[in-house]
């Protein structure tokens, strides 16, 4: 038999071209076409009096200067992008224009669009073009969002876009007879995804043929083609959408279509050219997205044990200036906030605001890492009241092994039940315990305060419901050279997909990894997809692909059979061989069985040649395609499940804070990491080092810095903090692997669990290490010592 | 209310369509003037191969090398010189292609990525340490790094793990956490000096260990 690949850290494909410098990113395409540059709004609000483009077409080299009135006759693009997620909860949709009509409501919404002959001629004209706004006053954060003094939108009163509720049991009463009962208020701040790469488009219109094709940075080709087709009033057939290589995602490139595509598209059209857009560093900031900003209140009953008996919860989430991808993360906050624990009578609401900042849609665990931060901070609250260790009031009420399948009782995002399918959380426990010695951190706590150091340690633990459905596709064609040609319409942005779906289907198949070859997020190759988001890509895709495996096998083993006037059910499939089970000298190269498949005449290769030795007496009254058949070794076929898988985790984290400077530094990070079976453990650790990166940048780093007016003052990555590899520590992770019931791989996703629970188990070793709580992150070493002062002139501690 | 420029009247507002291919009265952004924007003629060393581009003056040497010269490997992530995606390699030292002019790359030997393969094609040390160490992800910022580090090991032949995380920390990577990459410094040095045999295709040498790794 073939060596299995799945299970083993195999090596990526995708490496050794993009190592060599050969990817083909998307301002690595169409150097000669025309580039579009964007006047964006200097204001956080304000209405436009006049707009004068005079000056930028005597720039030489300009051809195009679009105002918002321009997009009038390109299908309906001067309508109001999109909502694309729409949702009960959503009182008052405002989604924003591609071009700004009457109004600004963020500093760096696209106004004018120059097209010019280059990208430095294009900034040139648009520095000339002049625009008169009128300042309105700028609404900024949840506090001035929630008083509404003043409206960002007049069609959304008091600022509230959404609001919902979900409630289980009777938390209210609940909480009113527990023996203990604590209220705790926190904050969580701002962040951003920041690929590396920016967003970009580049839209060719064939007038020739009559077809728009399209290359973008994007999490979701399919979902960008079907919005450019509607807004530009062409028919979907006539539009094509092709996502090369992209430098990171991280869930900004799932928003769509943007401003900027629709936009560039229609100027492409218009003009029968090829355009192109590159979003430059400062536009990534002030025009694309951020995420995680909310105020929360948490109220919480428990027994003298730390059983919660009751918890309700109240959140503020400011999702800026538009609503286009809807409230997916609130919705995520709202379900994730019972994590691993017991919830029986648990209440949550929601108030989704509009601000005069730049629009909120999902980052890298959308949502989740701030429930896990209410939930865990909640939960080490309890403990500090109770006196007790962290682990063990968490050991209360955890959901027991034998309760799974547990039913949350909360509807999800995607519209279904959350119902915990898989996971052991007091094994995840006892494993992070032995991982990180939490039983002998005290020992060390003596022994660095010996040294004059002070050091906390911390945990947190999350469940995230993973491989949402509705479904993904994939398609297997094997070539009469044998060549597998792999296609599913997901996109993927450094997830390693071209080597996992690989693995997938060179085991089922029988074929060698070598001869696999994975296309994603190219609608020409299949047109029917979701995107990648929401740690799906493996759970959805690769058990699509591993089906679409399945069927295509079937099909060798049919046509094979008939070959070597053998049963199918006693043929295997060895390295691409056909052969009968028990007698190997009998077999058939699966290249041959391609050539069979197609009964056409032609012998156009050596395999075709070499075929006509099986071509047997072919059954005179029956076509030479019969009726199941189709010419051809390939076939299709989709995964769709019935309802989320649920990944879960536990982080701990070992911190140190200078006793003059309140400078912290992460000393230990470990990980423990439940996604079920690992199809290629490199893979998954590379994700949850990563996650765990970007979380620690969002726990101690990361904050977009708005001005009350609205102005992002640190635009750029001098002044917005991400994390170098100086201030990562070395990651340390072990698996627990509980299969998930819910897909024939038995596998949950992994993309986003690094960065779910960082900011919680940060700021608890923390506040460990300083002995008072920490409600507000991410904290820097201005912060802290400030807290300091507070906590040495107050010590009444308010927990 | 489109408007053409052919017929400009005096300065007005106009919210509309322009379209044209006539070139109309030139524009120098150096003075804002109606001169045309002067080209000069660049001669860059690149990869051991002489180049030529007619350039402006204010042409980034990344976008010369991108645009003009079409090695497309050489990545622009922020073109203000913070996150390193741009790195190459002048006369052997690393710089920031987006804070530099082509024309003051004149006179220069200029390494990119596409310049670290062996004359045979074969991946260089640092390049295949980044494929057997799962050192990149989406690879977008694996160029800058893949120079900086090659002109970090011939100053540094034989860095602990704690010295390779120094000699990356001035580029930024958004999907791998470093752990990888600091893994794969030290795995180009041994490749580097040849004094160990490359693992088996499926197989990654182990993690430093977190004493190793200690900052």
């Amino acid at each position: 038999m073939s060596t299995r690949t799945v299970g083993s850290p195999v090596q990526r494909r995708e490496d050794p071209r993009l190592v060599r410098g050969d990817g083909r990113y998307l301002d690595d395409l169409g150097h000669d076409a025309l580039a579009a540059a964007f006047v964006r709004s200097p204001h956080g609000h304000a209405r436009i009096v006049d707009i004068d483009t005079s000056g930028a077409i005597d720039v030489d080299g300009v051809v195009a200067v679009w105002t918002w009135e321009d997009l009038a006759g390109s299908g309906t693009a001067e309508e109001p992008l999109p909502m694309l997620l729409p949702h009960p909860s959503i009182e008052h949709p405002v989604t924003g224009y591609a071009l700004a009509k009457d109004r600004v409501h963020h500093v760096g919404e696209a106004v004018v669009m120059v097209v010019a002959r280059d990208r430095y001629l294009a900034e040139d004209a648009a520095q000339r073009v002049r625009v008169t706004y009128e300042p309105l006053p700028a609404v900024v954060g949840v506090e001035a969002a929630r008083a509404a003094e003043h409206l960002v939108h007049e069609e959304a009163p008091a600022n509230v876009g959404a609001y919902f509720e979900q409630h289980l049991g009777d938390a209210a009463g609940q909480i009113e007879s527990a023996p203990h009962v604590l209220e705790l208020d926190l904050d969580i701040e701002r962040s951003a995804c920041m690929p590396m790469e920016g967003k970009g488009i580049l839209a060719r219109w064939d007038s020739e043929e009559g077809r728009l094709k399209v290359h973008a940075s994007t999490q979701t080709s399919t979902g960008l083609r079907a919005a450019l087709a509607a807004k530009l009033g062409l028919p979907l057939s006539a539009v094509e959408v092709i996502t090369p290589d992209v430098g990171g995602g991280f869930g900004v490139k799932i928003n769509h279509p943007w401003p900027e595509d629709v936009a560039v598209a229609a100027a492409a059209m218009r003009l029968q050219t090829k355009i192109k857009w590159v979003e430059d560093r400062r536009e990534h900031f002030i025009s694309s997205a951020h995420e995680r900003q909310q105020l929360q209140h948490v109220r919480v009953g428990f027994d003298d044990d730390g059983q919660i008996l009751g918890m309700e919860a109240q959140v503020w989430h400011d999702h800026g200036a538009y609503l286009p991808y809807g409230v997916i993360v609130p919705l995520n906050t709202a379900t994730h906030i019972p994590g691993p624990y017991r919830m029986r009578n648990f209440s949550v609401t929601f108030t989704s605001l509009y601000t005069n900042t730049v629009i909120v849609t999902p980052y890298r665990g959308a949502g989740r890492p701030q429930a896990a931060y209410l939930m865990e901070r909640t939960m080490d609250a309890i403990a500090r009241h109770l006196g007790k260790d962290r682990t063990q009031v968490r050991s209360v009420n955890f959901v027991q092994p034998e309760q799974m399948p547990w039913d949350l009782g909360m509807v999800l995002q995607d519209g279904r039940m959350g119902i915990y399918d898989s996971g052991d959380f007091p094994a995840s426990l006892e494993k992070l315990k032995e991982l990180v010695g939490w039983d002998d951190f005290e020992e060390y706590r003596e022994q660095a305060r010996a040294e004059g150091r002070q050091v906390g340690i911390g945990l947190a633990c999350y469940v995230e419901g993973t491989g949402a459905g509705p479904y993904e596709g994939g398609h297997i064609e094997i070539e009469t050279s044998g060549r597998v040609n792999v296609s599913t319409g997901l996109t993927t942005q450094g997830q390693g997909h071209a080597t996992v779906f690989a693995q997938i289907v060179a085991d089922e198949l029988g074929v060698k990894i070598e001869d696999v070859h994975v296309t994603t997020g190219d609608t020409r190759r299949m047109a029917y997809s979701v995107g990648t988001w929401g740690s799906r890509g493996a759970v959805m895709s690769g058990n699509a692909l591993l089906l679409t495996a399945r069927k295509v096998k079937e099909q060798a083993l049919r046509i094979a059979a008939d070959a070597l006037e053998a049963n199918p059910d006693d043929l295997e499939i060895v390295d691409g061989i056909v052969r009968v089970k028990g007698a190997p000298e009998s077999q058939i190269p699966l290249p041959m069985v391609a050539v069979l498949s197609n009964p056409l005449r032609y012998a156009f290769d050596e395999t075709a040649r070499a075929a006509t030795q099986f071509g047997g007496k072919s059954d005179e009254s029956k076509p030479p395609v019969g009726d199941a058949e189709h010419p051809g070794l390939e076939g299709s076929d989709f995964f769709s499940p019935v309802r989320t898988t649920f990944a879960n985790g536990m982080h701990a984290a070992i911190v140190e804070t200078d006793p003059h400077t309140a400078d912290i530094t992460v000393l230990r990070y470990c990980v423990v990491h439940d996604c079920g079976p690992m199809l290629n453990p490199m893979i998954v650790e590379g994700q949850v080092h990563g996650g765990v990166a970007q979380g620690i940048g969002g726990a101690l780093y990361e904050r977009m810095a708005y001005d009350a007016d609205g102005q992002l003052q640190n635009a750029s990555f001098m002044d917005f903090l991400m994390p170098f590899a100086t201030e990562i520590p070395h990651i340390e992770t072990d698996h627990l692997e509980t299969p998930s019931p819910l897909n024939p791989l038995g596998i949950k996703g992994a993309g986003e669990a690094g960065t779910i629970p960082t900011t919680a188990a940060i700021a608890a070793a923390v506040e460990d290490a300083e002995g008072f709580p920490i409600r507000r992150m991410p904290i820097s070493p201005p912060e802290l010592w400030e807290l300091r002062k507070q906590h040495a002139s107050n010590t009444t501690d308010p927990s | 209310m489109s408007s053409t420029p052919d017929a400009q009247p005096e300065a007005r507002t106009v919210r509309g369509t322009v379209v044209t291919t006539v070139p109309r009265a030139s524009f120098d952004p150096a003075d804002g003037s109606a001169r045309p924007e002067e080209l000069i003629d660049v001669y860059l060393r690149v990869n051991g191969a002489e180049r030529h581009a007619r350039v402006p003056g204010r042409r980034l040497l990344s976008d010369a090398l991108r645009h003009d010269l079409g090695l497309t490997g050489t990545h622009v992530g922020c073109e203000h010189g913070v996150c390193g995606a741009c790195t190459v390699l002048l006369d052997g030292q690393p710089v920031r292609a987006c804070l530099m002019f082509a024309a003051t790359a004149q006179g220069h030997e200029i390494t990119t990525v596409e310049g670290l393969s062996t004359p045979d094609g074969e991946l260089g040390p640092v390049q295949q340490a980044f494929v057997e160490c799962h050192g990149l992800q989406c690879g977008f910022c694996t160029p800058g790094f893949l120079t900086t580090i090659t002109a970090y090991l011939d100053e540094n032949p034989d860095p602990t793990p704690e010295e390779a995380r120094e000699a990356i920390a001035g580029n930024l990577c958004r999907c791998t956490g470093y752990q990888n990459i600091v893994k794969a410094v030290c795995r180009a040095a041994e490749l580097r000096r040849g004094d160990d045999p490359a693992p088996d295709g499926t197989q990654t040498p182990p993690a430093p260990t977190q004493e190793e790794e200690q900052r």
